[in-house]
């Protein structure tokens, strides 16, 4: 019988949680916390091999240490932590809008290569993407992305300017898609060499020119591998779709009660299927009214449900951020997600029903969920 | 000249990345400073590189501190001496997360 395996980072460290198949509440293992004390940003383990994880662990006293794990999360080494920016780092705006210079700060995601367990991506803080091909041990900047242009115009968000999304193309190796907060969306067709933004259609009022090329508060992009060109993006506000690989965007934020957010996720067997958690605003990061809302659009946007039962819908008030959303592969699928109270939600039944697999967790950073074999 | 046994004490975060226990003692060459402490103390514990300085100026982080003798040397040039007493292992040389870190 399959196994469950959700990898959830906090902000005090890593949890592996892991149940069978039928994912009852009350059933599940929890194992914890890796790396306590430190804020785990991401953990994800590889396509190619479970067994093989990776996790961004940091503190504000000891910096980036990227771990590593080969049997599913028992035990863990500390590989390379060495991110430099490759040549004269250059500046980007500061939150004041003067230049300031790049400065690694933290490891926020980490994509595993869907075909080599020794190849990882990482986004980092300040905008950059990195890549190893030795599990881990030595990183090198694809210095392409910041250097193709636009980098002295990023800006961060409020959260630090992240890259926090690494979308790899299941057909073709040469595409990787990535977000930055707060710049936008960037496509690489020869394997991370060269990048443009891919920002049109976008609208942000938040910025002197709503359409600019960047400057776009991107939250999250997610992808249905079976339809790699089909994009769903949460932004700042608005919540966004492209069927062109991201040439193009429109909205489809339709009947949600607030189109802020963080997470976006797709079902994973029915690529129309996708997930947000509507928040109230960029100052209030919380549910509308006070209940914590899942909302799903069987329609790839526009018309979406909410689905409420088994989450809290009375004095709600915490947050759900980007990486913290993840699906599982089995059928029916599983939707989760982690909040920064502390709960890390499942639906066994694509979000028709919910219970808690753990309630009292540091904040909760990331979720991502393997099924095993 | 005969490598002085130089004993440091590292913080909880510190000795679970390192897998120690309690304290360390490293055998420096030449003159300890905090440099060449912190490079014996990298050479054995590769773990630990980046953690306590930057891996590119070597410059400490900014959360960290080092204590000794009841002083902060924090801000002592990195090739300064070590006092005497830690030079010849009778006190350890700290280092520790700063209040301000957490």
């Amino acid at each position: 019988m399959s196994r469950i395996r959700v990898l959830v980072g906090t902000r005090k460290g890593a949890f592996v949680l892991t149940a069978d198949a039928k994912r009852r509440p009350g059933e599940w293992a929890v194992n914890g916390p890796h790396f306590a004390g430190w804020e785990v940003f991401h953990a994800k383990g590889s396509p190619a091999d479970p067994g093989r994880l990776y996790a961004s662990q940091s503190s504000s006293w000891f910096g980036q240490v990227i771990q590593r794990s080969d049997d599913g999360g028992a035990s863990w080494q500390p590989v390379g932590n060495e991110f430099v920016y490759e040549g004269i780092p250059g500046t980007h705006q500061w939150y004041d809008g003067t230049p300031h210079p790049w400065e690694f700060a933290r490891v926020w995601h980490l994509e595993p290569s869907l075909t080599d367990p020794d190849t990882v991506y990482a986004g980092v803080e300040d905008a950059a993407l990195f890549r190893s091909s030795d599990g881990g041990k030595s990183w090198q900047e694809l210095a392409g992305l910041r250097g193709h242009g636009s980098g002295p115009r990023w800006q961060p968000g409020a959260g630090g300017m992240c890259l926090h999304t690494v979308l790899l193309h299941p057909k073709d190796p040469g595409r990787i898609v990535i977000a930055i907060s707060s710049a936008g969306a960037f496509r690489s067709d020869d394997a991370g060499k060269t990048w443009r933004p891919i920002n049109r259609g976008l609208v942000s009022e938040q910025i002197p020119d709503p359409t600019a090329e960047v400057g776009h508060c991107v939250h999250r992009i997610a992808m249905h591998p079976s339809r790699p060109d089909v994009l769903f993006m949460q932004k700042h506000w608005d919540v966004m779709r492209s069927d062109d690989g991201g040439e193009s965007w429109r909205e489809v934020s339709g009947n949600l009660p607030t189109d802020f957010g963080f997470p976006i996720d797709v079902h994973a067997h029915e690529p129309e299927t996708i997930y947000v958690v509507p928040i109230k605003s960029d100052s209030e990061h919380y549910p509308p009214d006070g209940r914590l809302r899942v909302y799903r659009s069987r329609t790839g946007g526009n018309e979406w449900q909410a689905l409420t039962d088994g989450l809290p819908q009375r004095d709600c008030y915490v947050n759900v951020l980007r990486d913290a959303m993840a699906v599982d592969a089995l059928d029916p699928c599983g939707i989760y997600f982690g909040t920064t109270g502390g709960q890390v939600y499942a639906s066994a039944d694509a979000g028709d029903h919910w219970a808690p697999i753990v309630r009292d967790l540091p904040p909760v950073l990331s979720v991502e969920v393997q099924t095993l074999p | 000249m005969k490598p002085a046994a130089i004993r440091v004490v590292l913080p909880a975060h510190l000795r679970t990345l390192a897998k120690v226990g309690g304290e360390v003692t490293l055998d420096v060459a030449g003159e300890a400073t905090q440099r060449t402490v912190l490079d014996a103390l990298e050479a054995r514990y590769p773990m630990l590189r980046g953690t306590i300085r930057d891996h590119a100026t070597q410059r400490r982080r900014a959360f960290v501190r080092f204590f000794a003798c009841g002083e902060d040397l924090s801000h002592d040039p990195a090739d300064k001496p070590l006092p005497l007493a830690v030079a010849n292992g009778r006190e350890p040389f700290v280092v520790l997360g700063a209040l301000a870190g957490g």
